[in-house]
């Protein structure tokens, strides 16, 4: 129940911080480590706009807490923007495509979709919209994030 | 939404974990993926004063095949690995067709085959799975161990026999071999949703092609998944072609009450066509492969 310090690696990083253990990772990683580029919404695991990568695997970090995660390796949104300032291609599909709107969600789907890409060749539109299902988003239809993603996966957008 | 306090401890071996156990007695949990725990602790459904983490335990991962037409899977296998094996695939196509069906992959990605067995959800599926293939669960204890068949080991609504003490360490299922089907049919609202009512049904042909074995279980019915047995005996002895009405069998032997996802008489219906479905298409694959 008392805080603890440990030690995170996230985005290449260690990074330390001061937690109880119930301290979820998703707010460590906003409260301590000032990355906040990863959003807390629902809390529960349902809705998907924690997602980060750990250990290479899209998770919910809602459902991580952060004194578990000394020995892994924690990638965030933050992580996969290119680090000049310019956009991933799958964050510049969503651009191009209007697959966002008031953003919220944006992130967690940036890191789900991209782990869901990193893995498949050449999805079905089936199997884009079966990756898109653990992410919630109210704004777009998802229209928009299917179109940006069946173009990254044909190589369209560099 | 936050959980209420607790300690977490996170021992390297199966056998401190058993330890911990021991000595925290039943205000601790043991915390494995967290895709079902962890939700309800930040709901305050539930609480405890300390939870032991075993999630990064590697002796308590991995999937092999055993002696005696067995293949075996620690506890603390993650589903997305258990989806992705070529062993489970090949060896028990019911777990691998029902895997995926699991949540997100997302959540498969940190939930594990053992912590969906012990927590034991009325439409979970790896417990409709193990139920179905009358998987062995091995448990133990600091002093003691056992090895518990499906029916026995889930006895209720997120409960089953282990005792807080006792930890889950793997599952054990059947290799049906030759001349076998399966399938996996639930319905639900959305992809990933729990399954309002599903059936998995598993059949196997004698040479002579008339059913020698069959498993018919519906889950989301009920406390428990349930077998089917007097659908499943109804079965046995008859020729492929003369499987018929076997549905309002299977569904009458379940109990389905009403929610708030959907009334009970929509379950059972459901229930019987899912299982006409579910018998056709495994008795397809037994036949012809």
């Amino acid at each position: 129940m008392d805080e603890q310090v440990v030690e995170l690696t996230v985005n290449g990083i260690t990074m330390v911080v001061r937690v109880e253990p119930r301290t979820t990772l998703v707010d460590a990683l906003r409260d301590q480590c000032g990355l906040t580029g990863t959003h807390a919404a629902c809390e529960h695991g349902v809705c998907g706009a924690c997602t980060v990568l750990f250990d290479g695997q899209a998770v919910r970090s809602c459902l991580l807490f952060a004194v578990q995660s000394p020995g892994h390796e924690v990638v965030t949104v933050e992580g996969l923007t290119p680090s000049d300032g310019g956009l991933s291609p799958l964050q510049e599909a969503l651009r191009r495509h209007h697959g966002l709107q008031c953003g919220f969600c944006t992130p967690g789907f940036v890191v789900s979709l991209t782990a869901f890409l990193a893995g498949t060749k050449s999805p079905t539109d089936e199997e884009i919209l079966d990756a898109c299902s653990g992410n919630l988003c109210r704004c777009t239809g998802y229209r928009g994030i299917v179109r940006a993603v069946r173009d990254v996966s044909r190589g369209l957008v560099e | 939404m936050k959980p209420a306090p607790f300690d977490l401890v996170r021992p390297e071996t199966a056998e401190d974990a058993l330890d911990r156990l021991h000595d925290l007695g039943d205000d601790a949990r043991v915390l494995a993926g967290g895709q079902s725990l962890v939700p309800m602790l930040a709901l305050r459904l539930v609480r405890f004063s300390t939870l032991v983490d075993i999630s990064d335990i590697a002796e308590l991962q991995g999937i092999d095949v055993r002696d005696g037409g067995w293949i075996r899977i620690g506890a603390g296998t993650r589903q997305s690995a258990v989806e992705q094996s070529p062993i489970v695939n090949s060896g028990v196509p019911l777990l691998a067709r029902a895997t995926p069906l699991i949540g997100h992959f997302q959540i498969r990605n940190r939930g594990t085959i053992g912590g969906a067995l012990a927590h034991a959800d009325p439409a979970g599926e790896s417990p409709a799975v193990a139920l179905t293939l009358d998987a062995v669960m091995e448990v133990r204890s600091k002093t003691s161990e056992w090895l518990v068949p499906a029916d026995l080991f889930l006895k209720g609504t997120w409960t089953t026999c282990l005792e807080p003490d006792q930890l889950l360490l793997g599952v054990r299922f059947p290799v049906w071999g030759q001349r076998s089907g399966f399938a996996v049919k639930e319905v639900a609202r959305r992809r990933g949703d729990f399954a309002l009512v599903g059936a998995m049904c598993a059949v196997q042909l004698n040479d002579g092609n008339k059913i020698a074995r069959s498993c018919i279980t519906l889950f989301g019915v009920g406390a428990t998944p349930i077998r089917c047995r007097a659908a499943e005996k109804e079965l046995i002895g008859l020729p492929f072609s003369q499987v018929e009405g076997l549905g309002q069998l299977a569904a009458a032997e379940a109990e389905p009450r009403d929610d708030i996802h959907a009334t009970g008489s929509y379950r059972r219906r459901v229930a019987a066509t899912l299982v006409e479905r579910g018998i056709r298409e495994a008795l397809d694959e037994a036949l012809y492969g």
